[in-house]
């Protein structure tokens, strides 16, 4: 919350729902505060498409949810990325499917960012296992949401969302910040909304301004309209795509811990990254050689620095929340994928260093 | 100081969540250390046993959870039953006869101190019950200092609840002076 005021949030819309409901609760103090404007809305997928439609009125804007309200929310997440509106969604995981298990851990909605809504695509989505580091990777939300004119969604957890810890907040502009690129072309001149300048950015210009101009989840083209020119679809999704994948280096996130002599190599993120790091340390304190590495992108998967992380290796663990939705990533990109092991816990606890290490001495083949 | 793992636990009301995140709140904000607060959220912490947790440290806290708790406060016998056989061995039991009957021994230090009794013969409101809890541990533990708790609770108060509150503390506090 406090990173998304620092971003520079203006609007909210929200429809309340555990474990995200204090996001809601305190930006409808903190937001009109500031001037900002809080709505909550009649469900969750009128909360998405209304900061949809503020986003394109030229300011920054977020909507939170949890398991249930995502899904209701893919549908008009599609329409944003195709329509190239940034916004940022916070998904505080809980346990799914449906309404699940609404109280207690889980990371089940990993594939969901990637893959919720339907058509190929391309999508940013961060996560983050303490609130230093929440509010961090809050603020690079907005941040790429604005450089890439896309939804980018922040994948928290029930345990990150409801835990309290020091939070050290950063001076105003001790993180830079990325203001909307908005478009040079006066009024009366013909303005192409849809027209990427040479370096793949779209400059914007505020809907309901001076400039006219539509706004599609049809392919279209230059101007926004629809159009089924085989040329203009090719184009255009290639453009979605290409702009986030070949971006992976710039939009990706992780933190080192005790990698660089690392035999065994855990892989986590969120709060499950907080487990890893204790049983690294407790390792290392009996002079194991473990390492961990907390990935804070998601998506588009790291996929270079999980492999060169990994190389060397001689075995990989990824503990998460969920039956091996960040595990099979892992596999697909190391080396050799039979050194890639599980480490989960799918029953709303969150993962305990007893937990991680019963499967450590499994994989060693001492048993439990 | 290392780490102190804490479990408060008694039923919904009692305040113990409250008292929880108070203490978390005087140790990063007044003491300068890491603290890390969490509780038992669920339809089974409405009206039965709530637990909330605090680890106070003076190096990162990682694994944020409670398993083997240095302190456990038992304010109902359900919740002592739960609770209790998990405390580290030497570490501290506070109960309050008034809602717990203590059946066995555990390795650590047990206190029983009437603290119930205590507030509703000299505040006469259980609203402060949870305060004055904190000022009986800190009395048998000095994790934080009594001032720090107090700046907390001013900014959390409206300001017609601070004295009692204070006094709720206080009189935790004298409970267990030697």
């Amino acid at each position: 919350m406090e990173g998304a005021l620092y971003a520079g949030l203006e609007f909210f819309a929200g429809y309340p729902i555990t474990p995200s409901t204090e996001i809601a609760e305190h930006l409808s103090r903190r937001l009109p505060e500031r001037g900002g404007k809080f709505i909550q809305m009649e469900d969750e997928i009128a909360s998405m498409c209304a900061i949809i439609g503020a986003s394109l009125t030229g300011h920054k804007v977020l909507t939170a949810t949890s398991g249930p309200g995502f899904s209701l929310k893919q549908e008009a997440l599609g329409y944003a990325i195709m329509a190239e509106i940034p916004c940022v969604i916070v998904n505080v995981q809980r346990g799914g499917p449906s309404t699940g298990i609404p109280t207690h851990i889980a990371q089940g909605d990993v594939n969901q960012a990637r893959w919720g809504t339907h058509g190929d695509h391309a999508i940013i989505a961060l996560t983050a296992s303490n609130h230093q580091d929440v509010f961090a990777m809050t603020v690079e939300a907005f941040n790429m949401a604005e450089t890439f004119r896309t939804p980018v969604i922040l994948l928290f957890d029930e345990v990150v969302g409801h835990m309290r810890e020091r939070l050290l907040l950063p001076e105003p502009g001790q993180i830079p910040l990325v203001d909307r690129l908005k478009t040079s072309v006066r009024e009366g001149v013909d303005y192409h909304p849809y027209l990427p300048r040479e370096d793949g950015r779209l400059p914007m210009a505020d809907f309901g301004g001076v400039h006219r101009y539509n706004v599609t989840g049809l392919y279209h083209d230059m101007w926004g309209f629809p159009s089924d020119n085989p040329k203009v679809v090719h184009g255009l999704i290639r453009h979605l795509v290409d702009k986030i994948e070949n971006h992976v280096e710039q939009i990706t996130r992780y933190k080192s811990f005790y990698l660089d002599d690392a035999r065994t190599v855990l892989v986590s993120y969120g709060a499950a990254a907080r487990t890893a790091l204790h049983v690294v340390e407790g390792q290392r304190k009996r002079g194991q050689k473990y390492g961990l590495l907390e990935l804070q992108t998601l998506w588009p998967f790291p996929a270079e620095v999980v492999a060169d992380t990994c190389a060397g290796a001689e075995r990989v663990v990824v503990v998460e929340m969920n039956m091996g939705q960040v595990c099979r990533e892992v596999q697909r990109v190391v080396n050799d994928p039979g050194k890639v092991f599980l480490a989960n816990r799918i029953d709303g606890v969150l993962v305990t260093p007893t937990d991680i290490r019963q499967t450590l001495r499994l994989i060693a083949g001492q048993g439990v | 100081m290392g780490r102190t793992r804490l479990v408060f636990s008694g039923s919904g009301g009692q305040g113990v969540i409250t008292a929880a995140i108070v203490l978390a709140e005087a140790a990063v904000l007044h003491e300068g250390l890491i603290a890390v607060q969490t509780q038992a959220y669920g339809a089974a912490a409405r009206g039965s046993a709530t637990r909330a947790d605090v680890i106070i440290s003076d190096s990162p806290i990682n694994y944020p959870m409670v398993v083997q708790p240095n302190i456990v406060v038992c304010l109902t016998q359900e919740s002592y039953n739960l609770y209790a056989p998990i405390i580290r061995p030497g570490g501290l039991l506070l109960t309050d006869p008034r809602y717990v009957h203590t059946e066995r021994k555990v390795d650590a230090v047990q206190r029983e101190v009437a603290m119930h009794a205590a507030v509703m013969e000299k505040i006469g409101a259980t609203v402060v019950y949870n305060i004055c809890m904190l000022g009986t541990l800190l009395g048998l533990n000095p994790l934080v200092r009594v001032e720090s708790i107090l700046s907390v609770l001013e900014a959390r108060m409206p300001k017609r609840f601070l004295e009692m509150n204070r006094e709720a503390l206080l009189l935790g506090q004298s409970l267990v002076a030697s």
